[in-house]
């Protein structure tokens, strides 16, 4: 690990006044699950990290007739622990027992969550961020691609989004908050995430002045949501596929549907179309035909069309389990 | 190599050592391997310092996907084939044939506590804090290449955090280090980081095979027919004992070993069995399933091609089958039950010898009552100083907190050998036992006469020396060695030595049920059941920890631990703990464990080991229950969620 300037700021005016407009030059640090890991093998090497944990105002869960209001700072095991999130987002509560690592949901923050970058083992063995062989042939199309994208994922980038969240807040409509020199600015969960084109981009909208601050997610207004990951393991294992979703319901007929897919893109993947098609009675039979509608565009790579099946079985899972009693 | 520049790296402050070890026109076989060693004042210094050094590489061809034969082109290396009886007659004269292509990948031993020592240099002498299964066996690795005698090199160590068969050797890392302590004029610390650890400090081969094996009607298996191959890095590697344990009349064995630029595989906990076991018994398990018999009563049929142990494995057999209630849970394959989990039941079975090794004890009575047993053994974390001060606190009546167990240093204490293959409690605790009944004979003949009984006719009971069966005449243990005055008795114990204290050979059965998420191809362990053989058993505990640990491990390479390779870069993927996989407690289902004792004669074979035995068979109970379940074999394990839901498509069965 390089060394590097450590600032431990208390304000958010400061924090943002720490932050280089290069991303790479400086890094932010809440629960560092990932940061550390990062550092460590010589992917990040930052000249200035700084630490938010300081920051009073970006931690708690407030509660108003305008819905939740996470802190960035909140970790996952207070998520959890929230019988507000647990009775109104059952989605988002769901989404963080998902992360079956005690001490990660200790130490893991709602910001680090939605900010951590891809677990692509290209990446993170230091081959690069789209990984190229010497003659231009590019290794994750024609190399080890289980893990990597069935949607969007016509390059360069392969890798999966790996937020555990960020699929349960796009279905809840949730809008994330960042705040930079100019002050605060609200940008749709849905449009926070990007895929990068270049060597040096983020997955993120985000700046590099900039933090994510606050997530606010509107009130549930008896929405019924849900979110399951079909996962190898029950110790810590990262989902093969996963899916959130949110209905609105009357009666046993769905009238409004968010259907959102992780770990199958470079981005979390809303599904419009089925949306609109799930919509009228439900039933296991409809969720299986909406979830087949959702992957049809699906182009897998050389060795995960299995997890095209995976993300059809996510969805339905996920819908079932919404329309059988999710909050 | 074509240039190695360490300028910078020696340039950097805290850097106190740099030593170029494969230097231009050294040809690299393998990822990882040392090209250059970095001592430095600190890791952080030292990582840093290596980040500074330019190296040119010449990139050669390699190969290392060895499942991938067709590619192989010549690093295939065919051996000749081995033919037993007739198999051309034998096929012709099954009624019934069954053919299929399995395999098992590549692991690493993952060590928790990776490879690595300490080395201290104090003018010509050396001393190496090393983690090993080979205290006894450490100096006589650094003397040669260090051009040293052994006589001046000291090994240290008190615990060790797993070995499993991969931590023998001095190892490259070791013997560099060696050279760096000394250039550096510092002790030297080198541990494995986490990738090198599970990439270039061990392996177990994989395995596959093309299988073909033929019965009669009845169930009789009359012909085997096999083709090979595996890989165990540059050296290729050899052929698995197969067809295992049932020794069919006719057959026909090819093997064909394939060279990989990996680094190489070491011995993993039972060396090719668990490979063997695998193809054997997932291959006989489908000609059962041909035949539409039970696998049970097909195996006790065939029984009699299991040599000496054939009853053994039928009364393990029914006991395992009683602990699994497998009447009630085994059904033809393919469980016909409506939705999307299929339960299913699959056995397994194994042999081993774990006679004990050559060990050495020099125990010392002191005239104040303590006890001392000293070996340069190893304590892998299976008991092994449980079990010595058993076995000397029984001989002398004492209780084990009396006994002081010394082990861990070389050449301090008497050599013992090295713990692999399941040869360290019969070697210890034999060497033991002898030591420490020839001192109760010395301590016997000292307060004979002041009992006023023959020493022959004194015994060592509940901490003290007494007349047999007559507690009248005794000295408590404390007033009986103050007999020994000045001087305290120190006697030596060997294995092999006199009478017959330990034993070679055991069966053991186990048998698994799971249940298959047909939607996902997740395989959930739901119990799983191991009745071992081992001879007479010191210590129940340990014993049972020693299965326990087994299965656990024999979850994790049936359902999801492999080496993910790339073929371009040449490099493994996921040698990490997260891609890597490994299960946690949640995955692994009840365990119910039988030791056996359901003989008489059991105690009078003596100690055998039990390191290896029990993670034989995991992979084909396990694989062999995923198959009951879903009515389909999946040939390769670990049985991923991919490979399950290509099985169930290849079927036709697949749905969502």
């Amino acid at each position: 690990m390089k060394a590097f300037e450590y600032a431990s700021p208390t304000t958010k005016e400061q924090a943002v006044s720490l932050l280089s407009a290069q991303w790479g030059e400086t890094e932010i640090l809440a629960g560092g699950t990932d940061l550390l890991s990062l550092m460590k093998d010589y992917l990040s090497a930052p000249k200035r990290v700084v630490n938010i944990k300081g920051i009073k105002e970006f931690q708690g869960i407030r509660t108003s007739a305008a819905g939740v209001r996470l802190g960035s700072l909140v970790t996952l095991e207070e998520l959890l622990d929230n019988q507000w999130v647990k009775a109104e987002c059952a989605a988002l509560a769901e989404a963080a027992d998902g992360v079956r690592s005690q001490q990660i949901r200790n130490m893991g923050t709602v910001g680090g969550d939605l900010c951590q970058r891809p677990r692509c083992w290209y990446f993170r063995g230091g081959f690069g961020y789209f990984p190229k062989g010497e003659g231009g042939e590019d290794l994750i199309a024609q190399g080890e691609n289980t893990y990597h994208a069935i949607l969007g994922n016509s390059g360069p980038a392969y890798f999966v989004n790996p937020s555990s969240l960020a699929p349960a807040l796009i279905a809840l409509n949730a809008k994330v908050r960042l705040f930079g020199s100019q002050g605060w600015r609200d940008v749709a969960a849905e449009e926070f995430f990007v895929t990068p084109t270049r060597e040096g981009e983020r997955e993120y909208v985000m700046k590099p002045n900039e933090i994510l601050g606050e997530v606010i997610v509107p009130p549930s207004k008896g929405l019924k949501s849900a979110t399951y990951e079909v996962r190898q393991k029950e110790a810590l294992d990262w989902p093969l596929a996963a899916a959130s979703v949110s209905l609105k319901m009357n009666g046993k007929a769905v009238q409004e549907a968010r259907l959102v897919l992780g770990h199958v893109a470079p981005v979390p993947w809303r599904c419009q179309e089925a949306e609109k098609a799930l919509v009228g009675p439900a039933s296991e039979e409809r969720a299986a035909e909406v979830a087949k509608v959702a992957l049809k565009d699906a182009k897998p790579l050389s060795q995960n069309a299995h997890r095209v099946q995976l993300a059809r079985v996510a969805l339905k899972r996920a819908i079932v389990q919404a329309t059988q009693g999710g909050a | 190599v074509i240039s190695v520049d360490i300028s910078a790296a020696e340039k950097l402050p805290g850097v106190r050592a740099v030593k170029i070890i494969k230097g231009p026109g050294s040809e690299i076989q393998w990822a990882f391997d040392e090209v250059v060693g970095v001592a430095a004042i600190d890791e952080n210094t030292a990582e840093d310092a290596i980040r500074k050094i330019v190296v040119k590489y010449e990139k050669l061809p390699h190969f290392v996907k060895e499942e991938a034969i067709e590619k192989a082109g010549k690093n295939a290396k065919p051996a000749a084939e081995q033919v037993t009886g007739d198999p051309d007659k034998g096929f012709q004269e099954a009624e019934v044939v069954v053919s299929g292509e399995y395999g098992i990948s590549v692991i690493t031993h993952c060590c928790l506590e990776p490879h690595g020592q300490v080395l201290e240099w104090e003018d010509k002498n050396l001393t190496v804090y090393p983690s090993t299964q080979n205290v006894s066996g450490m100096a006589g690795q650094y003397a040669q290449p260090l051009q040293m005698p052994a006589s001046n090199i000291k090994v240290r160590m008190d615990h060790v955090g797993g070995g499993f068969g991969s931590k023998f050797g001095a190892d490259g890392w070791g013997i560099e280090s060696a050279h760096l302590a000394k250039q550096a004029g510092a002790p030297v610390k080198t541990f494995l980081e986490r990738d090198a650890e599970l990439f270039v400090a061990g392996t177990r081969p994989s395995h596959f095979a093309k299988i073909k094996v033929g019965a009669k009607k009845d169930g009789s298996l009359v012909a085997w027919h096999s083709e090979s191959w595996a890989s165990g890095g540059l050296t290729g590697g050899g052929m698995p004992p197969i067809p295992y344990v049932l020794n069919i009349p006719n057959q026909r064995k090819i093997h064909t070993a394939v060279v990989t630029n990996v680094g190489a595989s070491r011995a993993w906990r039972a060396p090719n069995h668990p490979q063997a076991c695998w193809l054997t018994l997932a291959a006989l398990d489908d000609l059962a399933a041909e035949l539409k018999m039970d696998p049970l009563d097909f195996y006790i049929k065939n029984l009699g091609l299991a040599g000496v142990r054939a009853d053994l494995y039928r009364r393990e057999l029914l006991k395992a089958a009683e602990l699994m209630e497998w009447q009630k849970k085994w059904h033809p394959r393919g469980d016909a039950t409506a939705g999307h989990l299929k339960r299913g039941v699959g056995l397994g079975f194994h042999t081993w010898g774990g006679r004990g090794h050559d060990s050495e004890c020099r125990l010392t009575v002191n005239p104040d009552g303590s006890v001392v047993v000293a070996l340069g053994s190893q304590d892998l974390g299976v008991g092994t100083r449980t079990v010595l001060a058993m076995v000397a606190g029984e001989t002398f009546g004492l209780p084990v907190e009396a006994i002081t167990i010394q082990i861990g240093k070389a050449p301090d204490y008497p050599p013992s050998g090295a713990s692999g293959g399941s040869t360290t409690v019969g070697g210890v605790s034999s060497a033991t036992r002898r030591a420490a009944v020839d001192a109760l004979d010395q301590l016997f003949s000292k307060v004979a006469p002041g009992l006023g009984v023959e020493a022959s006719q004194l015994e060592a009971v509940g901490g003290k020396i007494q007349a047999k069966g007559d507690p009248a005449k005794s000295l408590a243990w404390k007033q009986a060695t103050a007999k020994l005055g000045v001087t305290p008795i120190n006697t030596t114990g060997k294995n092999p030595g006199e009478g017959k204290l330990i034993d070679s050979g055991v069966g053991g059965v186990q048998m698994a049920d799971v249940t298959v998420d047909i939607e996902t191809g997740i395989v959930k362990m739901n119990k799983f059941v191991a009745v071992q053989d081992c001879g007479l058993i010191i210590n129940e505990k340990t014993a049972e920890s020693q299965v326990f640990g087994a299965m656990i491990m024999g979850v994790c390479y049936s359902l999801m631990e492999e080496r993910i390779m790339d073929e371009y870069l040449g490099r493994p993927l996921n040698s990490n703990m997260e891609f890597y996989k490994l299960a946690g407690i949640g995955d692994i289902g009840d365990f119910v464990v039988h030791m056996w004792k359901d003989d008489p004669e059991q105690d009078g074979r003596g100690v055998i080991g039990l390191g290896e035995p029990p993670v034989i068979s995991p992979a084909a109970a396990i694989g062999n229950a995923v198959a009951n379940a879903i009515g389909v074999r999946v040939p390769r394990i670990p049985l991923t969620p991919e490979r399950v839901l290509a099985a169930l498509d290849k079927k036709g069965g697949l749905t969502s």
